[in-house]
């Protein structure tokens, strides 16, 4: 295949970002769509050319360090599949495809391709855990635990922390990543405790840093692991009811 | 002769006995020790997080952007642990012996059964931090088996075992950088370690982002950096893991034990083209229910599903009836291999064997298969564009895990007296070969349970000893020897990419030091890695600056040192007249193409001494096996 590919440079934080338009000959169509890159990468060293700066690393889906704008679209054009998934099957011949970072102000360019997402880890701190001091577990089988609840605990906590569903969403709001983390430990046992002091700190954490949600729903398709929006409601759900419960009373039921 | 010191007395007393005997520090005195631990793996994160929760300032190191990205998030099948719910005859005992047997008599027998001990315990721990293990309708947790095993005592998340063990661990981390407990360093890479007197008093690191080299003292350096599997350029090993942290620990004078045991894993999916940068794994969880087979006739081009029965060997389960399609790693591997050397190799390169699930299909329903192993399907459809529910998957073996890294005592410390190594980056567990699901366990194990005991016993004569300034020499210098190699890099100023050296260095060793070696080939690939290491110093292009992020320049530094660990490899390969595990030297197998072992000669750990510049130093630490006799490994 030949493409045309416009990526977008930029030399440091602060500096004037550009596209740069590059011809990329020779491509396979099995070859993902970063090793693509590494191949446009190896003739711009020889070229004489600093290569394109992009994160990445288990190219395996899972790690979600990688991550950018493919034509618009966050991850690329086939849906559940994060960018180092991405085959070059999916391209024709004669493509041009328009490379960007997230598109985010809460993720700030570092250089190129490569955004900074520490925020996603200020929301973890604030509450996404639960306190078990090594040592101090209980006998594993103590807590039964609902299968049903431990399959829709599962679902939620597969989020890979990719920064996709900021990227995709008008507002660049972080309500599926937040709610992902809220509803893997709020929905099951060991999580009850701390439940509504989780949700409270995690979400206003989270109001710190992102945009607001209004219901747009752009990042649910955007998510390389189909992280379902119903977790937002089960979130926006608790954060209601973090403001009405009288803590003290919690341990009665 | 190394001392390993190992506890007196029975082994499953040696654990016990020996934290109830080794020296602690107070609640109150733990505030005054500063631990560097370097990695935020499970090994690093586990150990990070228990530390500052029992009251040491602790600073954390990643050269990731999150300390969620560390490479143990890929690992894919499951954590055993002798938990016995499925009441089918496990016991601390048994994953102890089975552990031993899998590393084909090559581990520390008194490491190993301390690792199968806390293995209950870590699920418990897991369980705990909200960890969703797979469970049955009643509620209660669910096992599977894995390779080398006849029990099920294999815990999982799904195909996200790694994934959500490392949540679990970063998580805990990072309820402690909330409390300030953890100082952490992301983007930061180690390039040094700093020891003065014989002993470790911190590290060197570079800002990734802005290119500032700095010093950081500490009380202890913990060492959790993974596995070296990348030297071989492909594996499935993430992209950006490297030895850099241990190989520099090394030069410093920390013996690096038995690098030539890398383990190969079976189930990968096959090479498609030149361009291929990692090769992905497809857990060995599949083995359960999926057939090995290849067809009868060399050459055979059919597509599966016109190759009759009769037509199919399954040879698994034909040579090793016992076991079958579970045998342990290096054993089906190199079973593949023989099939494929012998033409019958599947798929368009003729590069693989066939993974069927037909018979699975049949008995469970693809509702079932689906939930157990649906997304791997899915991955594997994305990658090769097939569909396993359709038709057999192909798969080969691949890089995967280095059983070899530094040399540890039972205290996990070094040679280098505060230096400690966690998780892969030590050598001391898995012998010549790992089982499945082992890794997880280690990691944790280390973490968890092992380092806060053991830490104590080196910081409680120290109580009262202040850092060691970083305008000390020990860090000074060292710091300036860091600056000149990463300048140096960028002044050669030659033709070729860092991508292009480790392309070469990875042929090289796959073909000489890879699923099998000789002894003519070892000798060959020392001399090709010469000429490699001799070429980079002269002719590398890095462009760009070291003020900025610069990921070529963070490439080459790891190339740098994988030249020279490849060599040791190679040297450490031809020293072990033998085959063992996953070290198989061609002249060295029984009449059936097994590993032929050399108990009488070669039943010791080798750790190797670095020299600048001349031949490495081998020192030896015997291994005595009081509990399981070593036999000639068998899964018939």
């Amino acid at each position: 295949m030949h493409l045309t590919l416009r990526v977008w440079r930029q030399d440091g934080p602060g500096a004037e970002g550009r596209f740069e338009t590059y011809e990329a000959a020779g491509i396979h169509q099995d070859m993902s769509f970063l090793e693509m890159l590494d191949l446009i990468n190896e003739r711009l060293v020889t070229g004489g050319r600093e290569p394109i700066a992009f994160d990445h690393d288990c190219r395996e889906g899972i790690c979600g360090s990688c991550g950018m704008m493919i034509d618009g679209r966050a991850h690329g054009p086939q849906g559940s599949t994060a960018t180092c998934q991405l085959h070059m099957r999916e391209f024709s011949d004669g493509d041009t495809i328009v490379i960007e970072p997230w598109r985010a102000t809460s993720f700030p360019i570092v250089r190129d391709l490569v955004v900074d997402r520490g925020a996603f880890d200020r929301i973890i701190e604030a509450g996404g855990y639960i306190s078990a001091p090594t040592g101090s577990a209980p006998e594993a089988n103590l807590t039964p635990v609902p299968k049903e609840t431990a399959d829709a605990a599962m679902d939620a906590a597969a989020c890979i922390g990719c920064g996709a569903c900021v990227a995709a969403c008008p507002n660049g709001a972080a309500q599926l990543f937040t709610a992902a983390k809220v509803a893997h430990l709020n929905l099951i046992p060991q999580g009850q405790p701390e439940r509504w002091m989780r949700v409270e700190r995690m979400v206003e954490t989270m109001e710190e840093y992102f945009g607001s949600c209004t219901n747009h729903g752009e990042c649910e398709p955007a998510c390389p692991k189909e992280i379902s929006v119903d977790n937002i409601a089960l979130m926006n759900r608790d954060y209601l009811f973090s403001k009405i419960r009288n803590r003290k009373l919690e341990g009665q039921r | 002769m190394l001392d390993a010191r190992i506890p007196s007395g029975a082994i499953n007393e040696h654990w016990d006995n020996h934290r109830t005997s080794i020296d602690l520090v107070s609640p109150a005195n733990k505030r005054r020790f500063t631990i560097i631990v370097v990695g935020t793996g499970l090994a690093g994160a586990s150990a990070a997080a228990t530390l500052a929760e029992l009251g040491y300032r602790v600073k954390a190191y990643t050269f990731h952007d999150s300390a969620r990205r560390a490479h143990s998030i890929a690992a894919q099948g499951g954590i055993n642990a002798a938990k016995n719910y499925p009441n089918d005859g496990d016991s601390i005992h048994r994953l102890f012996y089975d552990t031993v047997k899998g590393g084909d008599y090559r581990s520390r027998e008194s490491n190993v059964y301390r690792l199968a001990q806390l293995s209950v315990e870590i699920i418990d721990q897991c369980t705990a931090q909200g960890v969703p293990f797979a469970r049955e309708y009643g509620g209660l947790l669910a096992n599977r088996s894995f390779g080398g095993a006849q029990v099920s005592r294999t815990f999982y998340a799904r195909g996200q075992t790694g994934q959500q063990l490392l949540l679990g661990a970063y998580q805990a981390m990072m309820r402690q950088v909330d409390r300030g407990a953890v100082e952490l360093h992301t983007q930061t890479e180690m390039l040094d370690v700093a020891v003065k007197d014989g002993r470790a008093v911190g590290i060197i690191t570079r800002d990734l982002v802005t290119g500032e080299i700095a010093s950081h003292p500490g009380h202890a350096v913990l060492l959790a950096t993974g596995g070296y599997s990348n030297v071989f350029y492909l594996s499935t090993n993430a992209m950006k893991s490297n030895v850099t942290a241990v190989w520099r620990a090394h030069r410093r004078g920390a013996l690096f034990a038995n690098p030539c045991y890398t383990q190969i894993h079976p189930t990968c999916i096959p090479a498609s083209d030149e361009f291929q940068s990692k090769l992905t794994l497809m857990s060995e969880s599949l083995r359960n229910d999926g057939r090995i087979w290849v067809p009868v006739r060399a050459g055979d081009t059919r597509p599966p599903d016109d190759i009759g029965e009769a037509d199919r060997d399954y040879y698994l389960e034909r040579r090793y009836p016992a076991f079958g399609n579970l045998v342990p790693r290096d054993v089906a591997s190199r079973a593949a291999k023989v099939e494929v050397d012998r033409g019958k190799g599947v798929g368009p390169l003729a590069n693989g064997v066939y993974l069927d699930f037909e018979e699975a299909l049949g008995r469970l329903g693809q509702a079932t298969v689906r939930e157990r192993y649906g997304n791997l399907f899915d991955m594997y459809h994305r990658i090769t564009g097939d569909s396993p529910y359709e038709t057999p998957m192909r798969i080969y073996p691949a890089m995967h895990y280095t059983m070899g890294g530094l040399w540890v005592d039972y205290n996990l410390m070094t040679t280098i007296r505060g230096l400690y190594a966690l998780g892969e980056a030590n050598f001391s567990d898995h012998g010549a070969n790992r089982l499945g699901a082992s890794a997880l366990m280690q990691g944790l194990a280390d973490g968890y349970f092992v380092i806060p005991y053991t830490l104590g016993d080196y910081l409680a004569p120290r109580l009262g000893e202040s850092l060691v300034s970083s305008n000390d020499p020990a860090f000074v210098e060292t710091e300036r020897e860091v600056a000149a190699r990463t300048e140096r890099y960028l002044s050669i100023r030659g033709s070729r990419s860092v991508d292009w050296f480790h392309r070469e260095l990875g042929k090289v060793l796959w073909e000489n030091c890879g699923m099998e070696r000789s002894a003519d080939g070892l000798r060959r690939a020392i001399s090709d890695i010469d000429s490699l290491k001799e070429e980079f110093d002269r002719d590398l292009r890095v462009l760009g600056a070291s003020s900025t992020l610069n990921q070529s320049l963070e490439k080459a530094g790891r190339v740098d040192d994988f030249l020279q660990l490849a060599r040791l490899m190679c040297v450490d390969a031809l020293h072990r007249e033998e085959s063992c595990g996953g070290h198989f030297r061609v002249e060295h197998q029984t009449e059936d193409g097994e590993a032929r072992r050399d108990d009488a000669n070669f039943s010791y750990a080798a750790a190797w001494g670095w020299t600048d510049g001349d031949e490495p130093v081998l020192h030896q630490e015997p291994l005595a096996f009081e509990y399981v006799k070593p036999t000639r490994r068998s899964y018939k």
